[in-house]
């Protein structure tokens, strides 16, 4: 069987795998990191988004041997080791961009990879767009999207601390 | 408590607590869960819709790497097993049952839908389950499928159950048709309208899961499912499927990745895993892939309907007669006989005054997968229907449609409001609603946004819907008496600790409701204990006495109303421990968020003082009253309750491409007593997202043959958030009058109100088409072909 | 999915050894659409030969009038290079629109174009700009190289190197997306160049990316969206399913073949 070494979130690991073993499945069953989520088997839903080499990706759809020598990086990984929540995490919990929080792990994921490629900022049309790859049930999407702008004004350094939602 | 700390209580938006673990991954879903020793499970599917089984081959599957067992069946038929239950009986209009054929867990001679379950097999690994499951060889005598309800009720129509002739499940009615006739005898004009309820698929974005865990030792069994009600589960699977008692079966639902409806029911991969567990003497996981959910999880809607609006010369609704098909898929779902009768029929009056309404029901049985409620369950149906007709109709007549709407209305005054349709509806102010929504999103200006598009080559609409709907589900008698075969209480357990923190144990479920912050908002508000010191327990029968679980917008409605009754039992108790340390007599306490205090004085004791002592009882009555600071309720609700509102869809079309854009949406709902804002403008939010998809995107479609072609996201259209416009949302308070919080619920409201204000925005874009119905969903093509047409009817 | 043995070559050469010598090998690179075909136990291919390895294969030149995209490059650095944005900016917005940004992070246009799924974008950019596909061993002609629904003239072992565009004069694209899929249900990639003027058609074919000669003659006497407004495309040459009939689909390709010429200026 071969094997993978692979870094996830500052961690290297060495893991036996079979091939045909998903990245997402080699993180939820062997590592035991759940917070990645498997939500379709169409590789539409992106609830199983985590960061490979910086960008985002599915990792359902991509291979846990293709991923050797890689830096991997999931929602497990994004708080600060003491503690302090990444802005995308504190904006999503500020703005109620989450209901039943299976679709939030890779909404956050992929969130922080569209405004890491989008330096100026986004329009709310752009983060729309850029979250075709992202299903979610529960929340209609509105509070998510203001979530990502709140977070991006603070990732991008136009705002020192994140707004607060209206009441 | 601290004055300086931000307000917690009632009306606050508190920021969730929940969220710090699904933020940071740790949640735990039902797949997360691996216990010690664990196998898995793959269901092998029927990829007919109606064939008899011949013969079933596991010959070559057993001898697979990994797998430890399979069955089918006639092993369950073996052992006893019984059918999956339905836990709602509907009866015929000549008062005789329903038809209630046998829904097996495992198929038995039969197979009666694409995806109905066949064979289970249990393997170290998924991949060796699956592996295996595909080296199963049945053979199938396959039969005709009766895909449609058309085709089901046809002459010589393929019979799908032995005990329901004709495929029909029941014919069903309400209503005084004698009374009605007359009142249409002396109708000036009758507007006739038709149309379907188009079949959706719930597809909560956690697919469904259970572990069945036997304890060897113990003998006793856990199972660990995405379900909504785990006390449900347990009641239904351990009394008539597995025949185990309550006191030998726990049942957990963790965090569970949205319900929508879809994860109300007992279903069979529950019962397999559980009763298969005790087999191998290990632990079962199964996992739904997507594309098996499509085939296996309840679907919803699925009506077609006829009905007929009796007005006068003035445009008053002299009565409404109703004709609908409802198709309850292969077998019974759970709650699926009363979702098309008393949730759907029930609400045919809407907030309109109607002196008579006769409706006719007919559930229909079809090789396709269970339907069931799905977000609304029959509200939606009858509020698209009422507010389709309520258009059509004013166009016919030549009024306005708002004007028509309002002269209608039940008048402010007019409550407690009893409707000819059983249902007497409490509080509400349609007017109030709908003058919102109006004002909010600029109907009066309307008329140039269509121009300016118009000149841009664009086609512009407006649309309203003014609904009403019932929730809060249930008076046990009364749902009781119409077939219900469970009761619709609550349980609530408030369990002050000895240095004054909470734990409070509720038998509702939450899936993404934020009851672990909005329920711990009700004890702030009333114990005035910091939400950090509450902590809500949900979801496992090991720990909560008993519930009925969240759906049909009750959780507020019923679980915090128990609460609060248990909360009274609290502060009663309190007073006369309070009395009895501060030497005063229990009439003279009063209790403030937190605060004992004998009147008019400053002697004061804090609700830690009070349940320190409860539990320490040195300085205590302990002659007159127990230690201990616990109390338990259960609220049975007296009625249903009635949230409505108003909501307003704005829509513009590409002529070219036929394409609908959303370009606003408005939504002013009356949910009775707001305890959390943020809460309930996020639950509108993501309804009305549901319920713009089932206007514009989304539909369940089955060929001839019965196989579903929309069967994976693929082809089955899920709402993106470029398929939506910012949403606004506001409400209108008139409170409850027969619950102690005046909460309505908010739940289901955002997937009632909405589609009929969006098919009404599109048929109103193309009114130079003369255009009098578009069906759902309304697609690209369909508006295509309409316009393509030129000026003719919508042909459905 | 089913196993298979993995490899993952470091040079072109071992690359095509190993896949012409198993006849059952599948060559991939972003697994954008080979893998959700394997997941869903569609194929069985006994290995799997990853060509991310091979650095020669990526890359984004200009060389002189021509733009050469290395095999391996990611949607995301078609849609974002600076050469392509100023040379063919058309091109760089279709990338932009493929997928979603997770699949645009991986997926390669060597990847996409040797599947030739119908309803993918960039067959349709290649023909109507007139490129040339490399090859370890040959150059092939966009026209001979796409040969119909999931067909190309690619050998047994052979796998695309690179692509060879030729600056062209104007270029634009429009397309309609399936509402689920969000693949494309009928897009039209029109350009003016050294190879004349060429419309080319993806998502709405019955036999998949095809160019549309009568619009092309249309669009050479007069460069304008008038010009092709009236043509409709026989339905007959068009597929259909629950999201567009033949029809609509025909009548869709005039709609986009309109809006690319308005894109392209």
């Amino acid at each position: 069987m071969p094997q993978v070494t692979l870094t996830v979130n500052g961690t290297k690991h060495t893991v036996e795998v079979e091939a045909r073993t998903l990245l997402v499945e080699l993180l939820r069953e062997k590592l035991r990191l759940t917070g990645t989520h498997v939500g379709c088997d169409t590789s539409q839903c992106g609830a199983c988004v985590v960061h490979v080499g910086g960008d985002s990706l599915k990792s359902c759809t991509i291979l846990a041997v293709q991923c050797d020598g890689a830096s991997v990086t999931t929602i497990e990984g994004l708080a600060a080791a003491d503690g302090t929540l990444h802005p995308m995490q504190e904006a999503f919990r500020e703005y109620h961009a989450l209901q039943c929080g299976f679709c939030t792990p890779g909404m956050v994921m992929s969130a922080i990879d569209l405004v890491n490629k989008h330096p100026g900022g986004l329009t709310e049309q752009e983060i729309r767009e850029g979250l075709e790859g992202n299903l979610c049930r529960c929340t209609g999407y509105h509070n998510i999207v203001k979530a990502i702008a709140a977070a991006s004004d603070v990732m991008q350094g136009r705002r020192s601390e994140l707004a607060r939602a209206a009441e | 408590m601290n004055v300086a700390a931000p307000f917690e209580g009632i009306g606050a938006s508190v920021r969730r607590k929940e969220d710090l673990r699904f933020l940071s991954g740790r949640g735990q879903y039902t797949d997360d869960i691996n216990r010690p020793g664990q196998t898995h499970a793959y269901m092998l599917r029927s990829p007919h819709a109606h064939a008899a089984i011949r013969s079933i081959d596991l010959a070559a599957a057993r001898a697979m790497p990994g797998v430890l067992a399979i069955f089918t069946g006639a092993d369950l038929a073996a052992e006893n097993i019984g059918g999956i239950p339905c836990g709602w009986q509907i009866h015929n209009k000549d008062g005789s049952p329903m038809a209630e054929p046998m829904h097996p867990a495992l198929a038995i001679g039969k197979v009666r839908h694409v995806g109905d379950q066949v064979a289970v097999v249990i393997a170290e690994t998924r991949a060796q389950a699956r592996d295996a499951a595909e080296a199963i060889v049945v053979e199938y005598d396959v039969l005709p499928a009766a895909a449609t309800m058309a085709q089901a009720l046809a002459a010589g129509a393929p019979q799908i159950h032995d005990a329901a002739p004709g495929n029909l499940c029941y014919d069903w009615h309400i209503g005084d048709r004698a009374v009605l006739d007359a009142a249409f005898a002396k109708a000036h004009k009758v507007v006739a309208f038709e149309t379907t309820n188009n079949r959706l698929v719930p597809n909560a974005m956690e697919p469904r899961a259970a572990i069945g865990d036997f304890d060897p030792q113990s003998g006793d069994y856990t199972l660990y499912t995405t379900s909504q009600n785990p006390h449900v589960i347990r009641l239904l699977m351990g009394a008539f499927v597995l025949h185990i008692p309550e006191s030998k079966l726990r049942v957990v639902a963790p965090d569970v990745g949205g319900g929508f409806g879809s994860k109300i029911y007992h279903y069979a991969e529950e019962a397999i895993v559980t009763w298969a567990s005790a087999k191998v003497k290990r632990p079962i996981k199964w996992t739904a892939d997507r594309t098996e959910s499509f085939v296996s999880d309840a679907h919803g809607r699925d009506h077609v309907t006829k009905a007929e609006l009796a007005l006068d010369a003035g445009g008053k609704i002299l009565g409404l007669k109703v004709h609908t098909h409802a198709n309850m898929g292969a077998y019974l779902s759970t709650f699926a006989p009363c979702v098309p009768t008393y949730l759907y029929a029930t609400l045919l009056s809407g907030v309109y005054s109607m002196p008579v309404i006769y409706a006719e029901v007919k559930a229909v049985f079809t090789n396709t997968v269970p339907v069931d409620a799905y977000r609304g369950a029959g509200r939606p149906e009858a509020t698209y229907l009422l507010e389709r007709l309520m258009d059509v109709a004013a166009a016919e007549i030549g009024l306005d449609k708002v004007e028509f709407r309002r002269r209608n209305f039940v008048p402010v005054d007019g409550f407690p409001y009893q409707t000819p349709v059983a249902l007497q509806y409490d509080s509400g102010n349609y007017f109030a609603t709908l003058d919102a929504a109006l004002e909010t999103a600029g109907w009066a200006g309307f008329e140039a946004r269509r121009k300016a598009a118009a000149a841009q080559g664009k086609l512009r609409g407006i649309g309203i819907s003014t609904y009403v709907e019932a929730c809060g589900i249930a008076p046990s008698a009364v749902v009781g008496s119409l077939g219900a075969r469970a009761g619709l209480y609550e349980v609530g357990t408030i369990r002050v600790h000895p240095t004054g923190s909470v734990t409070v144990l509720t038998g509702a479920h939450s899936h993404g409701q934020g009851h672990e912050t909005t329920f711990a908002q009700l004890v702030a508000d009333r114990l005035g204990v910091p939400i950090a010191n509450v902590d809500i327990v949900h979801g496992d029968t090991a720990k909560v006495p008993f519930g009925m679980g969240t759906y049909g917008s009750r959780s507020l409605a019923v679980g915090g109303s128990a609460m609060v009754k248990a909360m009274d039992k609290i502060v009663a108790k309190g007073k006369r421990i309070a009395a009895h340390l501060m030497e005063a007599s229990v009439e003279d306490v009063e209790f403030e968020r937190g605060t004992f205090r004998v009147t008019g004085t400053d002697k004061t004791k804090t609700l830690t003082d009070i349940s320190l002592a409860a539990y320490v009882p040195h300085n205590y009555p302990i002659e007159e009253i127990e230690p201990g600071l616990e109390e338990t309720a259960f609220y049975d609700p007296k009625n249903f309750t009635y949230p409505g509102g108003c909501h307003i869809a704005e829509v513009e079309i590409d002529p070219e491409t036929g394409k609908v854009a959303m370009v606003n949406f408005t939504a002013v709902d009356d949910v009775g007593r707001v305890i959390n804002p943020m809460i309930v403008e996020g639950q509108v939010q993501g309804g009305v997202a549901q319920g713009i998809g089932q206007a514009l995107l989304e539909s369940a479609i089955y060929d001839a043959h019965g196989q579903l072609i929309s069967g994976s996201m693929m082809d089955y259209t899920m709402p993106r958030a470029d398929d939506l416009a910012p949403v606004s949302v506001a409400t209108h308070t008139t409170l409850c009058t027969h619950n102690p919080l005046g909460v309505k619920g908010c739940g289901e409201v955002g997937a009632i109100g909405s589609p009929p204000a969006v098919i009404n925005a599109v048929v109103d874009a193309l009114r130079d088409y003369g255009v009098r119905h578009v069906e759902m969903p309304a697609t690209p093509q369909k508006i295509w072909n309409i316009i393509n047409g030129g000026r003719r009817m919508a042909a459905e | 999915m089913y196993e298979f043995s993995y490899h993952k070559p470091a040079s072109v050469a071992d690359a095509v050894k190993l896949l012409s010598a198993d006849p059952e090998a599948r060559p991939v690179s972003g697994g954008m659409t080979l893998l959700p075909a394997l997941k869903l136990r569609l194929s069985k291919p006994t290995s799997l030969v990853d060509l991310s390895g091979i650095a020669e294969l990526r890359g984004v030149k200009r060389e002189g009038n021509t733009i050469v995209i290395g095999a391996l490059t990611k949607h995301y650095e078609v849609a974002t290079s600076a050469a392509i944005k100023a040379a063919i900016p058309a091109l760089a917005w279709m990338a932009s629109t493929i997928g979603d940004t997770q699949v645009r992070n991986r997926g390669t246009m060597g990847g996409s174009i040797a599947n030739n799924d119908p309803s993918a974008d960039y067959p349709a950019a290649l023909l109507a700009l007139g490129a040339t596909i490399q090859t370890d061993r040959r150059k092939i002609s966009a026209d001979d190289f796409f040969q119909g629904m999931f067909a190309t003239a690619l050998e047994a072992g052979e796998i695309v190197t690179a692509i060879h565009i030729p600056v062209p004069e104007k270029a634009g694209y429009a397309k309609m997306k399936n509402p689920a899929s969000r693949y494309s249900m009928a897009g039209v990639f029109v350009a003016k160049g050294s190879a004349g003027v060429r419309v080319a058609v993806n998502g709405a074919g019955a036999n998949g990316t095809f160019r549309a000669t009568a619009m092309e003659k249309a669009l050479a006497a007069n460069w304008s969206a008038d010009a092709v407004a009236g043509i409709k495309l026989d339905a007959g040459m068009m597929n259909g399913d629950i999201h567009g009939s033949a029809d609509y689909r025909a009548h869709l390709v005039t709609v986009m073949a309109k809006r690319a010429v308005v894109n392209a200026g």
